[in-house]
């Protein structure tokens, strides 16, 4: 199948919320294939809202920790690109997997992670999601159907497609969805997947966040090609583009691919065009001169929050109240997970070596 | 510290002896160049090719996609066909990515094709725990490539090593990896002005003594030499080797001073099962048993992967601590 683009920042989808069934003949009359996708409902345009708030402030405050120095190792954030995971995971079901990336707690979040386990894991206790033992480039939840964060670039997406294997031997409906760079999309791994995807038409989602960098190398000097969807033809799936900050274009472009995977019509690259507004470790970084403050400041005039926010209430979804009762609520919630997390133990020396087999399953 | 006459020496961390390192060769040799990610504009994560692009150009100083297979190859097919590569994989752990170039190409090539290809690529890599990098950053898996016929290893513990090490590997007319220690970056020490060489295959007595042997690798050089100072108020005196090289290992230093001590304890940051000491310790026994007064004994790793939290790390990471308990047991005390 030919790869098939949409242009970026398409506009209809938002609109659509405010008078659904006028918008959607204007979305078919635009488009050749017809829409499989319901527009989203109230409740649906609330959840993201929420699920990207949740992600900045969880994500804001993990900042702040790891300059105070309450989180060790390495943090990779993932403020700007919330509308990705917003838009992507509002179609999952805890039995549909994900796997992530280094940048991976937006993911953890919207799938449905909650701020305590979350917390705690970074700064490394015991009561975190993997006890203290994964911390930030390895959080993932089994049960929330998020196979890890993952510290090698390129090593979410053969899983992801081993997942939609998986489901399709086991013949249920669920999907994988892999997440994963610009900079990842030059791995030799996700050529593989995503060769091997294509050849047995798995219910797997390969979602490039194209950031426009790997570390501090950009994308016009790690790739000849602007769009990563461009490679979905070599593939032989489709290729989607959409406007990363609007979480409206993600919902819509992963809820096509989404239902065409359950419905065995094989895997999408989709590729969100977003950009990180911290370093690529931590808030500041190494301090290197690889991006202008102008193009920071261009990408945040975009901003996928403060842009739906303001659609939210053109469409009378939300108040500004309303709104603001959301951002206080998860501010409150992300203060009693830091506290949570401060006042629980370490991990015992004892539980070292354990894990490390399934001493049960010997 | 070290053998050889410094004139213009001066204080340097490990970090920029690294980059001088690189400097010298990209300097003597016109067929060098270093590839790798963010090694040029960024001047590398670590900062050690600061620099570097500024004095040599994009040419040789190649910032490269994240790739490693293709980085590795690039290695390999450039370093076969008349070029003298140096290859910077970030972290040691993403070795992963490229060991069927590391493994079946570079290590091999020479040997299939009857000795008519020649690899002079250097390969720098980053092991060792210490930062909460947790399991995927943090390895030591020297002994993965001290298993590869064809290849060899080293793992300068010091700022004069590192440097002088990269020039030895980048001399040498084989595949070399020179695994760097990210807990050392900062460590600072005399390191002279201008190119010189430590060779490669000769390990170095950091410190005479009688009691015992401690055979030591990489950065637990100096939990080592921490462990001996303090084992000197408990009226031991070790002596302490730093074994630098992996492969070839020096085996004729270590049973010399076995035979002086007749006692002997290997170090090393991996994990302790098939780790590299036990392979020291069979080489021991088979040539100095009858030196022997004890069993050869380990301090490393336990058998799980690095864990992330501060507080399990501390205990994974062996140190002057363990060794001084390990060394109080060879020595039944
Ligand atoms: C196999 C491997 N190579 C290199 C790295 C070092 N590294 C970590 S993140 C990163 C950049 C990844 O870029 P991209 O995939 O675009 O993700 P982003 O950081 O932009 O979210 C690199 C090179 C790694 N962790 N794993
Ligand atoms: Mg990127």
């Amino acid at each position: 199948m030919a790869a098939k683009k949409k242009p970026a920042a398409k506009k209809s989808p938002v609109k659509k919320a405010a008078a659904p069934k006028a918008k959607t003949a204007v979305a078919k009359a635009k488009k050749a294939p017809a829409r499989k996708v319901k527009g989203p409902s109230d409740k649906v345009l609330k959840e993201m809202h929420l699920k990207m708030v949740r992600i900045r402030r969880f994500e804001e405050s993990a900042g702040k920790m790891m300059e105070d120095g309450k989180i060790p190792g390495a943090l990779h954030l993932y403020v700007g690109q919330e509308a990705v995971a917003a838009g992507v995971m509002q179609h999952l079901s805890n039995q549909d997997w994900i796997t992530s990336t280094h940048r991976g707690h937006g993911h953890l979040v919207a799938k449905g992670g909650e701020f305590k386990p979350m917390f705690a894991e970074l700064f490394g206790r015991a009561t975190g999601y993997c006890k203290g033992k994964g911390g930030s480039m390895h959080i993932s939840s089994m049960d929330l159907g998020m196979l890890g964060a993952n510290g090698i670039v390129g090593g979410g997406p053969p899983i992801a497609m081993g997942a939609a294997f998986s489901n399709k031997f086991r013949k249920n409906k669920n999907v994988s969805v892999a997440f994963f760079g610009d900079g990842a999309s030059n791995e030799g791994s996700v050529h593989e997947a995503a060769n091997m995807a294509a050849l047995y038409k798995l219910p797997c989602i390969f979602v490039c966040e194209n950031n426009g960098y790997g570390e501090y190398t950009s994308q016009a000097r790690h790739q000849a090609i602007v769009d990563v969807a461009d490679r979905a033809a070599g593939y032989g799936m489709p290729g989607v583009i959409c406007d990363g900050m609007d979480v409206m274009a993600v919902y819509e472009a992963a809820g096509e691919a989404i239902e065409r995977a359950r419905n065995g019509g094989g895997p999408t690259l989709l590729e969100c065009k977003t950009y990180r507004y911290y370093d690529h470790v931590g808030v500041r970084g190494m301090g290197l001169n690889y991006r202008t403050d102008e193009e920071i400041e261009a990408w945040k005039k975009k901003d996928a929050i403060e842009g739906f926010e303001k659609r939210l209430m053109q469409l009378g979804v939300m108040t500004q109240k309303q709104i603001e009762a959301v951002h206080t609520t998860v501010a409150k919630d992300v203060e009693e997970a830091i506290e949570y997390a401060n006042e629980s133990p370490y991990p015992g020396p004892e539980t070292l070596l354990e894990n490390v087999y399934n001493e049960k399953g010997a | 510290m070290s053998e050889a006459a410094k004139p213009q020496a001066r204080e340097l961390p490990y970090v920029m002896a690294i980059n001088e390192g690189i400097r010298e060769v990209l300097r003597e040799q016109q067929d060098a160049f270093i590839a790798g990610e963010d090694v040029a504009v960024a001047g590398s994560v670590y900062g050690y090719c600061t620099g570097l692009l500024d004095e040599f150009g994009p040419d040789r100083v190649v910032d490269t996609p994240i790739s490693e297979k293709g980085i590795m190859g690039l290695g390999v097919g450039a370093s076969a066909t008349g070029c003298r590569p140096i290859i910077d994989l970030m972290f040691m752990d993403f070795i992963g990515e490229c060991m069927d170039e590391v493994a079946n190409q570079m290590a091999k090539m020479r040997f299939m094709f009857g000795g008519k290809a020649t690899l002079p690529v250097t390969v720098l890599t980053m092991g060792g725990a210490g930062g909460s990098l947790a399991a995927q950053h943090s390895q030591s898996l020297e002994a993965w490539l001290a298993h590869l016929p064809g290849m060899k290893v080293c793992m300068p513990s010091d700022a004069y090593d590192a440097k002088g090490m990269i020039i030895s590997a980048c001399r040498d007319d084989n595949p070399v990896f020179v695994v760097l220690n990210k807990a050392s970056l900062a460590m600072t020490m005399e390191v002279p002005e201008g190119p010189y060489e430590v060779p490669l295959g000769e390990a170095c007595v950091r410190r005479q003594g009688t009691n015992l042997t401690i055979v030591a690798f990489g950065r637990m050089v100096h939990e080592a030499m921490a462990a001996a100072d303090k084992l000197k108020d408990l009226g031991i005196d070790a002596e302490v080797i730093d074994a630098r090289s992996v492969q070839p290992f020096d085996t004729a230093t270590v049973v010399n001073s076995i035979k002086k001590t007749h006692r002997a304890l290997v170090i090393h940051e991996a994990v302790k099962f098939g780790g590299i000491g036990g392979e020291i310790t069979a080489q021991i026994q088979e040539e100095a048993f009858d030196y022997l007064d004890a069993p050869v004994m380990r301090v490393a790793a336990p058998f799980s992967p690095v864990p992330f939290s501060p507080a399990l790390e501390q205990v994974y990471i062996p140190n002057a601590e363990s060794i001084i308990a390990k060394v109080k047991e060879t020595l039944e005390l």
